[in-house]
């Protein structure tokens, strides 16, 4: 029976469910904007990892290296796109 | 009648109520053709409902190829209006609207079905695969893409065109500077095709890392399946971005949001950023299956394998990652600082290297070669010089502080277009040269094919060289005329000579594609060029199910290697094959898309909420639908490769 019951998955559920209320937070309570700002983005990124290990079983399969490569090109892309947009447009106009 | 007020054109002109009743004549000529000679039927289970993928990229081929005449019509016009000093030809509105239309027809509608036709083609056969990954999201990429560019097509005649630059730079793109529908066709046709791409990225990049042949590890791939396989990582990674900067700009146009106007908060320059996050990698889309098609056909060509394999696997590699870094070089003019110019200028002329190493490496492979001459090749080797012209002077634009000189002149006009051209337009022609055998069971003639090529790489020297000195020069690029006293007037003359050069180039391409369906033999084996990879190993025309039995491979060059080494790549028995069932739903969901975009085009909220409401509707009938594909009998299987020599021949 423990075999059958998807414990990982129940875990990832009520996981994501406290982080989305830890999020849900930030609307009702009076906090500064920084405050604010780093209790969505941390819950954020702590959100896609676990629905990217608990619900799409990244580094399960057999091709993991390819696809923590795969993660790894689009963070940077991303990374390098945000930062350099706010240079372009905010830090350096 | 006010209803039908905003459909007609705010600018119209003699020539465009011709081409009203030429395009009214034309649909009804197809219709009645169609029900005269019976073919609504086959046209209906053959073709809109096909999700086999030599048959969608067939179809991605003739759209492209419609595309490039129509984009080939406005440059025409361009040309001719420009020729002489104070033309009156086309007025400054038309001028507008016909180089807006070319560009966005040309990159959007012409150049991506282009290397998708040929992508949905070669590669499942190239890696021994059936189909793509997902044969019906397929076909609803062609569709989606096909119905944005119809929309976009009927946009002069309905409404008005966009007239803002294929840039479409706000605040120009806003409501208050752009008046007409047209910008709106920009947004929704541009984004209906642009959800079809997206989802084509999405299933190329599963085809290649879950459907290639046993053996086939990463590093044994063909180059054009390496190319395929990269553009479209660079698909998925930028269209999105395009995608909501479309949704941002159709929000500020027809719902009166203040995302990139001037006034209450919104940023202009944004657009500008985004459009650019997306438009630097796509011209990098556009050259990356280039590049492929280029190293397949000099290594056939040139009778060498590929020199240098491993450096044009990482050089591609390290494009794609580069391309997202650079895209501020499109508007260093635009005010920021110093800093982050310097930045993108050091960052943009390292992307020249990666493109270098290329080069060599293709001169290497030739080196000792024992080179034909082929069509294919004459665009191959056409392409080498006349690209480093495009990507020198992409070097002197990459340097933000000489940029103030040349942007926005004719010297970055002629930059693209000697990117482009040979980038893009050579290696499709070579590519179409290359695979038309494959495709249609007969050759192009090659004598017609040399003239073409000749007319068309000259046509682009003498069409485009003189704007380097015209730019240099300080002649604006989009503007619809100049004084005779700018002195530009010869240069721009030798340019419409050059345009007309082109156009012979192309119409000898139509005249080939005729005189070889008449005339060319039908006789030509399946392998007709001596060519290295597995597509030239299924019969031709090709099965429906491609292979009868899956390829076994370990080498880059399977084919060649069966060829010469009597390496054996079929074995084994023949096994019953399944294979997906054709389906309307992709073609019905996008004349639904259509339907949508059109209603959000002229503001008519009803018809744009029932079609919102029918798509998703089609969505949820494709969760519930049960559709478990069919099965080709082993019997079926032996009565079709029954002629075809390769089966008696034991060590296949
Ligand atoms: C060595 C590589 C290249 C470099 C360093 C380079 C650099 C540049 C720069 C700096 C600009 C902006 C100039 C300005 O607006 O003043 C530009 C424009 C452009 N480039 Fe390139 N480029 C390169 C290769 C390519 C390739 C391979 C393509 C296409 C296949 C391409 C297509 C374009 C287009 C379409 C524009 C103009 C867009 C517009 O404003 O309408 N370039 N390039
Ligand atoms: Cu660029």
């Amino acid at each position: 029976m423990s075999e059958l019951f998807p414990r990982k998955q129940v875990m990832g559920f009520v996981f994501s469910l406290v982080l989305t209320a830890a999020a849900l937070t930030v609307y009702f309570l009076d906090l500064s904007f920084m405050a604010a700002m780093t209790v969505l983005l941390a819950t954020a990124f702590v959100q896609a990892g676990v629905q990217l290990v608990g619900f799409m079983h990244v580094g399960e399969s057999e091709d993991r290296t390819m696809i923590y490569m795969n993660i790894f090109y689009g963070v940077a892309i991303a990374l390098f796109t945000i930062f350099g947009t706010l240079l372009i447009l905010v830090w350096d106009m | 009648m006010d209803y039908f007020d905003r459909f007609a054109i705010p600018h119209p002109s003699p020539a465009i109520y011709a081409s009203m009743v030429a395009i009214g004549l034309t649909m009804i000529a197809i219709v009645i053709g169609l029900t005269y000679f019976k073919k609504w039927g086959y046209l209906w289970s053959e073709w809109l409902t096909t999700v086999d993928h030599k048959r969608i990229g067939i179809m991605y081929l003739i759209a492209a190829l419609l595309m490039l005449f129509r984009g080939g019509v406005d440059a025409l016009m361009m040309r001719a209006q420009t020729a002489v000093p104070d033309n009156k030809l086309l007025d400054a509105q038309h001028y507008n609207e016909v180089f807006t239309t070319h560009g966005v027809v040309m990159i959007i509608f012409m150049a991506m079905p282009f290397i998708y036709a040929l992508m949905n083609f070669v590669v499942p056969l190239q890696i021994g695969a059936r189909d793509v990954a997902f044969p019906r999201l397929n076909a609803l990429s062609f569709w989606l893409f096909f119905m944005g560019a119809m929309l976009f097509n009927i946009s002069f005649v309905i409404g008005g065109s966009p007239d803002a630059g294929w840039t479409s730079y706000f605040p120009l793109a806003g409501n208050d500077f752009s008046q007409s529908v047209g910008t709106n066709y920009y947004m929704l046709s541009i984004q209906i095709a642009g959800i079809g791409t997206l989802i084509s990225g999405i299933n190329f990049i599963t085809t290649i890392f879950r459907m290639r042949a046993p053996g086939m590890k990463l590093m044994k791939m063909p180059m054009f399946t390496w190319t395929t396989l990269i553009t479209n990582a660079i698909v998925v990674f930028a269209f999105p971005v395009l995608t909501i900067a479309l949704l941002l700009g159709t929000m500020d146009r027809l719902f009166g949001a203040h995302i990139f106007s001037m006034t209450n908060g919104g940023m202009d320059m944004l657009w500008a950023n985004l459009f650019w996050v997306w438009g630097h990698p796509e011209v990098y889309i556009l050259i990356l299956p280039a590049f492929g098609i280029y190293s397949e056909v000099i290594s056939t060509f040139s009778r060498r394998n590929l020199y240098g394999y491993k450096s044009m696997v990482a050089s591609i590699v390290i494009i794609s990652f580069f391309s997202f870094l650079v895209w501020m070089h499109h508007f260093y003019t635009m005010g920021q600082g110093p800093l982050s110019n310097s930045i993108f200028s050091i960052t943009t002329m390292a992307i020249a290297i990666p493109t270098g190493i290329k080069i060599f490496n293709w001169l290497l492979t030739m080196r000792k070669g024992k080179i034909k001459f082929t069509v294919p090749m004459l665009y191959s080797v056409g392409f080498i010089p006349i690209f480093t012209i495009g990507g020198v002077t992409g070097v002197m634009l990459g340097m933000a502080s000489a940029d103030y000189q040349y942007h926005n002149t004719m010297f970055l006009v002629a930059h693209f277009h000697y990117t482009i051209i040979p980038g893009v337009v050579f290696a499709m022609l070579a590519g179409l040269t290359y695979w038309w055998p494959k495709m249609f069971g007969f050759m192009l003639s090659e004598r017609i094919g040399k003239w073409a090529f000749w007319f068309i790489a000259i046509g682009t020297n003498v069409a485009f060289f003189p704007m380097f000195f015209t730019g240099l020069d300080g002649q604006a690029r989009r503007m619809y005329t100049y004084s005779e006293a700018t002195g530009f007037g010869p240069l721009n003359m030798l340019s419409f000579v050059g345009a007309i050069g082109l156009a012979i180039g192309f119409a000898l391409i139509v005249y080939n594609i005729y005189y070889s369906v008449r005339y060319a033999s039908r006789d030509i084996g399946s392998d007709p060029w001596d060519a290295r990879t597995l597509e030239w190993a299924t019969q031709t025309p090709v099965q429906s199910y491609n292979f009868a039995r899956t390829p076994q491979v370990d080498s880059i060059e399977a084919l060649w290697d069966l060829k010469r080494n009597g390496k054996p790549v079929f074995q084994g028995e023949i096994e019953k094959i399944h294979m997906p069932n054709s389906s309307g739903m992709p073609f019905i969901m996008s004349c639904i898309f259509f339907a949508w975009g059109f209603s959000l085009i002229f503001s008519m909220w009803i018809p744009a909420i029932i079609t919102t409401i029918a798509i998703f509707a089609c969505m949820a009938h494709r969760s519930f639908e049960k559709d478990d594909g069919h099965y080709i009998s082993v019997e079926e299987i032996k009565a079709t490769e029954k002629d075809w020599e390769v089966l008696n021949d034991e060590n296949r």
